[in-house]
C-alpha cells in the first residue's frame, strides 16, 4: 500500500477542550468531569473520523442489520474492555469498594484510548487485535499507526502510576512533616486513623494515559514518515 | 584458573558481604554507653576522695535548685538570641543575658540535628547512634539512664507540655502531661497555644519540681518559610513573653521560700539557611542555652559572653542541680558557672563526681584507658583533691587553702574537658575512611560481575579468572604499595577514630591485597571485552540479538528499581514498586502465553485444525526468542516445539487462566498486610483477623492454611518426609493453640495461655528431621551418581522443612502468605515455567521478584518497626541470642528464601547442565546491584534530613539481605558442585 496522507489524521487530541462551558471548571479538581468530557469528546472525534475517512472501507455494502449488529457488538466490546480495564486497575492494587466512580472512569478513559480507535479500525475483531499488537503482524500504516498510540497509551498509564506513592499534589511541608514526625518518634509510624490526603487516586494515570496517548499521536506519523523506506505490507 | 560461574558469584558475594560489613561499620559507629542500665541507682554515689583523714561525706549533695523549668524551643538557633533578632524580637531574654543573674551558652549539636536525637541527648548526656534504635527494637521509650527517670526515682514530680515524643520517649514518667501532635508543619500558633494554655494554672501550683515545655512552632515556621521570614519575629516575641512569664512567677515564689529556682531556655537543633535541619552545618549545629536563677548573681560591669559548650553539658549540669547521680553513659561535662557560687568544698565535690563517672565510662569503652591523657589528669586531680580536704578538714590557713583549691578546680576542669572529648570522638562522626574502602570492595566486585556476564551465561558456564597471570601481577603489588602507604598516611593523619584504622596490620594489609587483586582482575576482564569486542566486530555474522518484551521488563524494572531507591518515598513504599512490577512481570506473562497460543491459530490456519492437536513449526515469536537464547545459551532446545501445543484441553485453559489467577492471589495478598508508610494506618484483613473478636475465624483459616500447605508440600517427598510433615504442621497449630493465638474447635475459652515450649520444640524436631533425611538423599545422590531422582527429592526435602520452619514462625494471619507462595509456585512451574521454556536467568530473575514481593506480602516494610521480633522466642524458654538472631532473621526474610530455595530445587529438577551455575550468577548480580546503587546513594545523602528515620534502616535491611544472599548462593554452589560431580 502506498503512503498516504497523515495516517494519524482520524484523531485530533481531546486536550484543547475550551473550559468556558463550565463553572469552576480545572482539570485537577473536577477531575471526573474532565474525564467524562474528555472521552466523550475523542469518542466522537474518533467515530467522525471514521465515517469520513473510512480507513477501510470493505467493497461489499453490508445490510443495515449487519451494520446494526456490529455496532452493538462495538457498544458491547466497549463495555466489556472497561470492566476488563477496572478489573485490572483493582488487580493492580487499587481500591475495590472505595472510589468505583474514579476507578471505573479510569477505566472507560483508557478505553476510549485504545478501544474505541481499534474498535474503529478493525471492528469487533479479537483476533486481528492480537494480530496487530504482535511483532509483525501489522499490515497498514493506519494499524502502525493504532499500535503505537495504543501502546504509548499504555505506556503512559503504567509510567502515571509512579508518582502515586511520592507525596504528591500535596503541600511540600506535609511530607517533610510526616517523615520528621517519624525521625521525632523513633522510626516508627503511627498515625493510626489521621486524616489522609485529598483524594488523587486516578488522575496521575489519567493524565499518564492522555499524554502518552497525545505522544502516541504525535510519534506515529513520525514514526511512519523516518521508516516509510522499511514499511512494506502484506496484503490480506 | 577456570571457575564455574556458580563458584565464581558466590566468592563474589562473599566479598561483598566483606565490603558492605566494613561500610556498614564505618556508618554507624558503635556509641559510647555504660553498662550497668537501670541499676545504677543502687550503685552508692562515689564518696569525696581523702588523704589519710576520712572524709564523712559519702552522700550525694543536696539539690541546688527547688523547681527547675526547662523551655525547649524547637529550632532556636543561636542568633535568634544572642543575635541582632534576639535584640530585637527578645528583649527580655537580651536583658537577661545582658545583666542578669543568668549564665548563657552556645551549645553545639551533634549529628543528626532532628528531634528525637536530641531529646535524647539533652536528657541522656549521650550521643545516640543510629544502632541504638536497632539495639531495643520494640519499645520507643528510652531505656538508658537519664535525668528525667532518675529524678523520677528520686520522687520528684515531672510536668510536661509540648511534643509527645517526649512522651514516647518517657512513657509514665509524667505526673501530668498534654502531648501536642504536629501533623499539620503549617500549623505554627496552635501548637503553642496548646503549651502555653496550661502555663497560668500550672505557675500558681506549688505540687511540681520539674516542669518541662516544648516549644515547635519556631521550628515549623523555618520549614516552611525559612529562618529569615517575619513571621520568626513574631514567634520570637511570644516566647519572649512566655519566658518573662515564667520568669516573673518563679522569682515572686523564690521570694516567699528563698529557695532558688532554676530557669533554662535552650534549643534541641538550630536551623539552616533555608529553614530545615538534620545536617551538619554550622547554623544547624548551634543553639542557645541560657540558665537563669538568681542564684547566679552577678555584679554591674560583669560581662559575660556566651562561651561554646556541648548540649551534652545540660544532663549532667541537670543532675547536679536537681541533686540526681549523673546518667551513666553522659559524656557531658558539668557546665561549670552553675556552681561557682557555692562553697570550694562542693565546687570540688561536684567535679569529682561528674569526672569519676565520665572515667568509668571511659573504662567500659576504651580497654586502654589508662593510657588516654583524660585518665591521667584525673587521676592526678583526685589525689590533689585529697590533699586538699585533709588541708580542709585539718582547718588550715585559709589563703593556702584557697590557692590550692583553686589549683584543684582547673585541674578537674581540664581533666573533664579531655575526657568528654575523648569521648565524644568515639562518636556521632560518619568513618569515611572506612566506608569508602568498603564501598571500593563493593563496587569491584559489581564490576567484575558485570564484566562477566557474557562469559558466565556461556553454554560452560565457566569462565578464566586471571589471578596468577605475571602482567598483572606487576599491577598487583604496585597497586598493593600504593594502596599500603596511601593507608599508613591516612591513618596517621586521622584526627577521629577510625574502625579501619584500628584493624591490625594484618587484616588491613589483607584487605589492601583483595582490594588490589579484585582491580586486577576487573582490569584484565575489560581487557579481554575489548579483545572480544573486536573480534566480534570483525565477526559480521553474528546473530543480531532481539530482547523479548519479557526481558525489556526484566531489564527496565530492575534499572527503576535501583533508580528509585534514591527518593525516600520510594523506599518507604517500596513495596509498591515490588507489586507493580510483579504484576506488571504476569501481564508480559500473559501477553506471551496468548501470543503463542492464538496467533498461530491466525497466522497458520493450514495447520490449526485443533487446538489439542498441536503442530510443529514455531511461531515467530518463538523464533526470534530462540536467536536470543542463542545468544545467551546456546545449550537449551530451542528447535522443538514449545510443549504449549502438547498440552491437553483442561492444561491448556490453565495455562491460559494462570497469569490470572496470580494476579488474583497477590491482591488478596495486597489486602492482607498494608504496609509502608502513607497508607499503613488503613484497615486490613491481617488486622481483622487479629482482633480478638475473630479468633474462630482465624483459627478456621489458620487451619485451612495449614492443611493446603501439606497438600501442596507433600507431593514430591518421601513417605517418612510426608509423615513429618504433617505431624510437624498438626504441631504448628498446636503451638498456636497454646500461646492463646487460635482456638481448638472443643475449646471454648482460651484461659490456660502458656509460651508454648513444648509445642515449638516438638515442631524444631520435625523441620531438623525432615531438613536432615533431605540432605541424607543430597549425600546420597552425590555417592550413587546414576539417581537423578533423589537428588530431586533431597532438593524438595528441604524446601518443605524450611516452608514447615516458616509456618511454625509465621504469625497465623500470615499463613495464607505461606499458602499463596507455595500455590504461585506451582501454578508458575506447572504452567508457565515449563510450557513457555525460559530461560534460567529469566527464571531467577522472577523467582527474585517474587521473593521480593512475598516479603512484603509477610508485611515487612523497610522500617525497622516491623520487624517481628516474637518469632525469635518460638521455642526458647529464655532470651539465647544466636538462635533467636537465626530464628528472627528467617522469619523476617522467609519469602526471598523460600523462593531462591524453590528456584534450587525448580532447577535442578527441570533442566540439567549449566542452569544451575547461570542461575546462581544471576541471582548473585541481581542482588548485588541494589546493594551496590544504594551503598553510593547513601553515601552521598548522609547529610539528608531523613537519614536516619528513612535511609538508615533500609540500608540495614540492605546489609542483611546480602548477607542472606551468600548463604543461598553458596547453597547454589553447593548443588552445583554434586551435579556437575554427577
Amino acid at each position: 500500500m502506498p503512503l498516504s496522507a497523515s495516517p494519524a489524521a482520524h484523531t485530533r487530541p481531546g486536550i484543547f477542550i475550551p473550559s468556558f462551558f463550565l463553572e469552576n471548571f480545572s482539570i485537577l479538581e473536577t477531575h471526573l468531569t474532565w474525564l467524562c468530557i474528555c472521552s466523550v469528546f475523542v469518542t466522537a472525534v474518533n467515530l467522525l473520523l471514521y465515517l469520513v475517512v473510512k480507513p477501510n472501507a470493505s467493497s461489499k455494502r453490508s445490510s443495515l442489520s449487519y451494520k446494526v449488529t456490529r455496532f452493538l457488538k462495538c457498544c458491547i466490546y466497549f463495555l466489556m474492555s472497561c470492566f476488563f480495564f477496572h478489573v485490572i486497575f483493582v488487580l493492580y492494587g487499587a481500591p475495590l469498594i472505595e472510589l468505583v466512580l474514579e476507578t471505573f472512569l479510569f477505566a472507560v478513559i483508557l478505553s476510549t484510548f485504545t478501544t474505541v480507535p481499534c474498535l474503529c479500525l478493525l471492528g469487533p475483531n479479537i483476533k486481528a487485535w492480537l494480530r496487530v499488537f504482535s511483532r509483525n503482524g501489522v499490515t497498514s500504516i493506519w494499524e502502525n499507526s493504532l499500535q503505537i498510540t495504543t501502546i504509548s497509551s499504555f505506556i503512559g498509564t503504567w509510567l502515571g502510576a509512579f508518582p502515586i506513592p511520592l507525596d504528591w499534589e500535596r503541600p511540600w511541608q506535609m511530607a517533610i512533616e510526616r517523615k520528621y514526625k517519624m525521625c521525632t518518634s523513633l522510626y516508627v509510624c503511627t498515625r493510626h486513623g489521621a486524616s489522609h490526603c485529598p483524594q488523587v487516586w486516578p488522575i496521575s494515570c489519567t493524565l499518564g494515559a492522555t499524554f502518552g496517548y497525545v505522544a502516541g499521536l504525535v510519534i506515529s506519523p513520525l514514526w511512519i514518515y523516518w521508516n516509510r523506506k522499511q514499511l512494506t505490507y502484506k496484503n490480506h | 584458573m577456570r571457575l564455574g560461574s556458580g563458584t565464581f558469584a558466590a566468592c563474589c558475594v562473599v566479598i561483598e558481604v566483606l565490603g558492605v560489613a566494613l561500610f556498614l561499620r564505618g556508618f554507624f559507629p558503635t556509641p559510647v554507653r555504660s553498662s550497668s542500665r537501670t541499676e545504677h541507682q543502687a550503685e552508692p554515689p562515689a564518696p569525696e576522695p581523702s588523704a589519710g583523714a576520712s572524709s564523712n561525706w559519702t552522700k550525694l549533695p543536696p539539690p541546688l535548685f527547688r523547681k527547675v523549668v526547662i523551655m525547649l524551643i524547637d529550632g532556636l538557633r543561636d542568633d535568634f538570641v544572642f543575635g541582632s533578632k534576639g535584640v530585637k524580637f527578645m528583649p527580655y531574654t537580651t536583658y537577661l543575658v545582658e545583666k542578669g543573674a543568668s549564665h548563657s551558652f552556645v551549645a553545639e549539636a551533634k549529628l543528626p540535628t532532628v528531634t528525637m536525637p536530641r531529646i535524647k541527648a539533652l536528657m541522656t548526656g549521650s550521643l545516640p547512634g543510629f544502632i541504638d534504635v536497632v539495639r531495643n527494637l520494640n519499645s520507643p521509650a528510652l531505656l538508658e539512664d537519664n535525668v528525667i527517670t532518675q529524678a523520677k526515682a528520686a520522687g520528684k514530680r515531672i510536668i510536661f507540655y509540648g511534643d509527645e515524643t517526649w512522651v514516647k520517649l518517657f512513657p509514665r514518667h509524667f505526673v501530668e502531661y498534654d502531648g501536642t501532635t504536629s501533623f499539620f508543619v503549617s500549623d505554627y500558633t496552635e501548637v503553642d497555644d496548646n503549651v502555653t494554655r496550661h502555663l497560668d494554672k500550672v505557675l500558681k501550683r506549688g505540687d511540681w519540681d520539674v516542669l518541662i515545655l516544648h516549644y515547635l512552632g519556631l521550628d515549623h515556621i523555618g520549614h516552611v518559610s525559612g529562618p529569615s521570614s517575619p513571621l520568626i519575629g513574631h514567634k520570637l516575641r511570644e516566647m519572649d513573653s512566655i519566658l518573662m512569664k515564667i520568669h516573673t512567677s518563679l522569682l515572686s515564689e523564690e521570694r516567699e521560700t528563698l529557695v532558688p529556682n532554676l530557669l533554662v531556655l535552650c534549643g534541641d537543633h538550630g536551623m539552616s539557611e533555608t529553614g530545615g535541619h538534620g545536617a551538619s552545618s554550622v547554623e544547624e549545629l548551634n543553639t542557645a542555652l541560657i540558665l537563669i536563677s538568681s542564684a547566679f548573681e552577678r555584679k554591674p560591669g560583669d560581662i559575660r559572653r556566651p562561651k561554646h559548650v556541648q548540649q551534652t553539658d545540660l544532663a549532667a549540669t541537670l543532675a547536679i542541680g536537681l541533686g540526681l547521680p549523673i546518667p551513666g553513659s553522659s559524656v557531658g561535662s558539668l557546665l561549670f558557672p552553675t556552681v561557682e557560687g557555692r562553697p570550694v568544698r562542693e565546687q570540688l565535690r561536684f567535679l569529682h563526681l561528674n569526672a569519676v563517672q565520665l572515667s568509668k565510662l571511659l573504662q567500659e569503652n576504651v580497654p586502654s584507658y589508662t593510657k588516654e591523657p583524660g585518665f591521667e589528669q584525673f587521676k592526678m586531680s583526685e589525689r590533689l583533691h585529697g590533699n586538699w580536704i585533709r588541708l580542709y578538714l585539718e582547718e588550715n590557713n585559709s589563703e593556702v587553702l584557697f590557692n590550692l583549691g583553686a589549683k584543684v578546680r582547673r585541674q578537674y576542669l581540664d581533666a573533664l574537658r579531655t575526657l568528654s572529648l575523648s569521648l565524644s570522638r568515639q562518636v556521632a562522626q560518619y568513618d569515611i575512611y572506612s566506608m569508602l574502602v568498603g564501598t571500593v570492595m563493593v563496587l569491584e566486585v559489581l564490576a567484575l560481575l558485570l564484566l562477566s556476564i557474557p562469559q558466565a551465561l556461556s553454554s560452560e558456564a565457566e569462565l578464566e579468572v586471571p589471578l596468577w597471570s605475571p602482567v598483572f601481577s606487576l599491577l598487583f603489588y604496585l597497586m598493593f604499595l600504593v594502596l599500603s602507604a596511601l593507608h599508613v598516611i591516612v591513618c596517621t593523619s586521622a584526627e577521629s577514630s577510625c574502625y579501619f584504622c584500628g584493624l591490625s596490620w594484618l587484616t588491613a594489609g589483607g584487605v589492601m591485597a583483595l582490594i588490589s587483586a579484585l582491580l586486577c582482575a576487573v582490569g584484565s576482564a575489560l581487557a579481554k571485552m575489548f579483545a572480544d569486542g573486536k573480534f566480534l566486530s570483525k565477526n559480521p555474522a553474528h546473530p543480531k540479538a532481539r530482547w523479548s518484551e519479557l526481558d525489556v521488563l526484566i531489564l527496565l524494572g530492575t534499572m527503576g528499581h535501583v533508580l528509585s531507591l534514591g527518593a525516600s518515598s520510594f523506599i518507604e513504599e517500596e513495596h509498591q514498586t515490588w507489586y507493580f512490577l510483579i504484576n506488571t512481570l504476569c501481564l508480559a506473562l500473559c501477553h506471551e502465553i496468548y501470543r503463542n497460543c492464538f496467533l498461530r491459530d491466525d497466522c497458520e490456519p493450514q495447520q490449526c485444525s485443533h487446538v489439542e492437536e498441536g503442530f510443529v513449526s514455531p511461531a515467530p515469536a518463538l523464533q526470534d526468542r530462540s536467536i536470543r537464547c542463542n545468544m545467551l545459551e546456546p545449550h537449551r532446545v530451542s528447535k522443538g516445539p514449545t510443549s504449549l501445543d502438547t498440552l491437553r484441553g483442561y492444561e491448556k485453559w490453565m495455562v491460559l487462566a494462570s497469569p490470572w489467577v496470580i494476579l488474583t492471589c497477590c491482591r488478596l495478598l495486597r489486602s492482607l498486610n498494608q504496609t509502608g508508610v502513607q497508607w499503613a494506618h488503613r484497615p486490613d484483613l491481617g488486622h481483622w483477623l487479629t482482633s480478638s473478636d475473630h479468633k474462630a475465624e482465624l483459627s478456621v483459616l489458620a487451619a485451612l492454611s495449614l492443611i493446603v500447605i501439606f497438600a501442596l508440600v507433600q507431593r514430591r517427598c518421601s513417605l517418612t518426609s510426608k509423615v513429618a510433615m504433617a505431624l510437624g504442621l498438626l504441631g504448628v497449630y498446636c503451638y498456636r493453640a497454646a500461646i492463646g493465638n487460635v482456638l481448638f474447635p472443643w475449646q471454648r475459652d482460651s484461659k490456660d495461655i502458656s509460651k508454648g515450649v513444648i509445642e515449638a520444640r516438638f515442631v524444631h524436631v520435625f523441620v531438623l528431621g525432615i531438613l536432615f533425611t533431605g540432605t541424607k538423599d543430597l549425600l546420597k545422590s552425590q555417592v550413587i551418581a546414576a539417581d537423578f531422582t533423589i537428588k530431586t527429592v533431597g532438593l524438595w526435602e528441604i524446601y518443605s522443612g524450611l516452608v514447615l520452619l516458616a509456618a511454625l514462625l509465621f504469625r497465623p494471619h500470615n499463613l495464607p502468605v505461606l499458602v499463596f507462595s507455595l500455590f504461585i509456585q506451582t501454578i508458575m512451574t506447572k504452567f508457565i515455567w515449563k510450557p513457555l521454556r525460559h530461560d534460567a536467568a529469566e527464571i531467577t530473575i522472577m523467582h527474585y521478584w517474587f521473593g521480593q514481593a512475598f516479603f512484603y506480602f509477610q508485611g515487612n516494610s523497610n522500617s525497622i518497626a516491623t520487624v517481628d521480633v516474637s518469632a525469635g522466642f518460638v521455642g526458647l524458654d529464655t532470651y539465647m541470642e544466636v538462635p533467636a538472631m537465626f530464628l528472627t532473621a528467617f522469619a523476617t526474610f522467609a519469602g526471598p528464601v523460600l523462593w531462591a530455595s524453590h528456584l534450587v530445587s525448580f532447577l535442578s529438577s527441570e533442566t540439567s547442565g549449566s542452569a544451575l551455575g547461570h542461575a546462581c550468577f544471576c541471582y548473585a548480580l541481581i542482588c548485588s546491584f541494589p546493594v551496590s546503587a544504594y551503598i553510593i546513594l547513601v553515601t552521598s545523602l548522609r547529610y539528608h534530613l531523613f537519614i536516619w528515620s528513612v535511609f538508615s534502616p533500609k540500608l540495614l535491611y540492605e546489609g542483611m539481605h546480602i548477607l542472606i544472599t551468600a548463604a543461598i548462593c553458596a547453597f547454589f554452589t553447593a548443588m552445583d558442585q554434586t551435579n556437575t560431580k554427577s
